[in-house]
């Protein structure tokens, strides 16, 4: 069984990546996978109000998820935090906190914030993803870079980076994770639908690869902005 | 024996290995994982023997210890001032450490330094806990009045210093402005109004430029032209 758009099954649609897009973010990025794009912007660490909101054991990270109101394929997408948005917020933050030190920054805060322009599948992984370029862009300390793609169940067959149309196919299951690369990790793994174990197995390593090439993706992303500065000192 | 796996002066990513073996020594922005060096920042390496560290090149000011900052007054207290830094931090300038003379406890401390003035200070210390004691009573700790305050990326302050300050010396000479530069990334620049928007854009085109070679003959020719006079390059004042 093919898919719909010719793809082999752990090929990914077509990258694109940016860093440092944003001039007056502390660091940013753009990340497009297929027809989704997703800017990320990096603000801090800086000073955390009101002050109740403070933690003088560690800094706090704030997510912030948006599909802007012109981004879906059909209908208007209503502006403002849904229950969606909110859950997926939720989601990132938790994808990336374990790659932060963030007991370096007490009382403090760092903001991300994801704007989805135009979205077609897989939006949580291109904004985590892109997210995970502008904090590194931010120069903010990390163990890891974060790598994240959906991967899922098509007409039967495990597969990596589901598009819209895969999607929509009856009894598609989409798992969306994140990986640190450099040890395998996952910090994120969400599912829908029904699957049985050795698939979901099968799938997770076949999103694992996937991420591995992402991710190179990612460093040659942040190498070329400065890659002036490698010739020159 | 241990292998260093990247070339000096590279590039590094957060997460990328930099050395295997147990005889490396993780410097700045470096992390040990097992018999691996891994970079923990985005930057440049520098590869000292078996020493790794990493350069930062973009990033806030984080405070750290005898730096000499620009920051401005944003509260007064019983104790003294509050004074922000240009980081998520603020610092505090205690009554006794500001100035040499002697302030009595019902003073009003706004006669010293008032809300927002700005002021060039030296950090005694910084704890865990990033609370930041300032100190005023050193040479070259003052107020300052006049003049325009420019931020800049704090990364980039040790190139418009130059080297032992060659580069802001040459900007001072050719515009004839008084220069401070905080290690916070905070510029004050005073002198002849049109003197004053000159070493503003040469400020900023070293900020801009740094990281592209030949960057002292550029700024040299970029002052002459503005300022229609000769530079000397290297004098230290």
């Amino acid at each position: 069984m093919t898919r719909p758009d010719k793809r082999k099954i752990d090929e990914t649609r077509k990258i694109e990546a940016k860093a440092g897009i944003i001039p007056r973010a502390d660091g940013s990025a753009m990340f497009k996978i297929g027809n989704t794009i997703a800017y990320a912007a990096v603000y801090g660490p800086r000073n955390l109000y009101p002050k109740f909101l403070q933690n003088p054991q560690k800094g706090i990270l704030r997510c912030s998820y948006n599909m802007m109101p012109f981004s879906g394929s059909g209908d208007r997408v209503r502006p403002g935090s849904s229950r969606r948005s909110r859950e997926i917020s939720m989601v990132t933050e938790k994808a990336l906190m374990p790659v932060l030190n963030l007991e370096e920054y007490p009382n403090a805060v760092i903001d991300i914030f994801i704007e989805l322009p135009q979205t077609d599948a897989g939006t949580r992984c291109a904004g985590i993803c892109a997210a995970s370029i502008a904090l590194a862009d931010a120069g903010l300390v990390m163990k890891s870079m974060v790598s994240s793609i959906a991967v899922g169940l098509v007409n039967d067959e495990p597969v990596a980076d589901l598009s819209k149309e895969e999607e929509d196919i009856e009894g598609t299951v989409d798992i969306p994770i994140a990986v640190l690369p450099r040890t395998g990790e996952l910090t994120l793994l969400q599912l829908d639908g029904e699957i049985k174990k050795e698939d979901l197995q099968k799938a997770i390593e076949i999103g694992k690869k996937a991420c591995l090439k992402i991710n190179d993706i990612q460093k040659k992303t942040l190498k070329d902005k400065y890659k002036q500065v490698n010739k020159d000192v | 024996m241990s292998e260093i796996l990247i070339k000096d002066k590279e590039i590094v990513v957060p997460g990328e290995n930099l050395a295997k073996g147990m005889d490396c020594l993780p410097g700045n922005g470096t992390y040990r994982d097992k018999e691996f060096i891994v970079a923990s920042k985005l930057g440049m390496v520098n590869v000292d023997g078996r020493a790794l560290k990493i350069i930062p090149l973009s990033g806030k000011y984080s405070p750290k210890r005898d730096d000499i900052i620009i920051g401005q007054v944003c509260d007064i207290v019983f104790s003294g001032w509050r004074v922000e830094t240009n980081s998520a931090y603020q610092a505090m300038l205690n009554v006794r450490d500001a100035t040499s003379e002697y302030i009595e406890k019902t003073a009003d401390l706004t006669k010293y330094f008032n809300f927002g003035d700005y002021i060039v200070a030296k950090i005694t210390n910084v704890t865990s806990q990033k609370l930041i004691d300032l100190t005023m009573k050193a040479p070259g700790l003052h107020k300052l009045s006049g003049g325009r305050i420019i931020k800049i990326n704090t990364n980039k302050v040790p190139r418009v210093i130059g080297k032992q300050g060659s580069m802001v010396s040459m900007v001072k000479n050719a515009t004839g402005c008084r220069i401070t530069v905080g290690q916070n990334g905070l510029v004050w620049i005073d002198g002849e109004p049109e003197n004053e928007i000159i070493a503003v854009d040469a400020v900023k085109m070293i900020e801009k430029e740094s990281h592209i070679s030949g960057l002292t003959e550029r700024i040299k020719s970029f002052l002459e032209k503005s300022t229609g006079k000769k530079v000397i390059v290297g004098e230290v004042r």
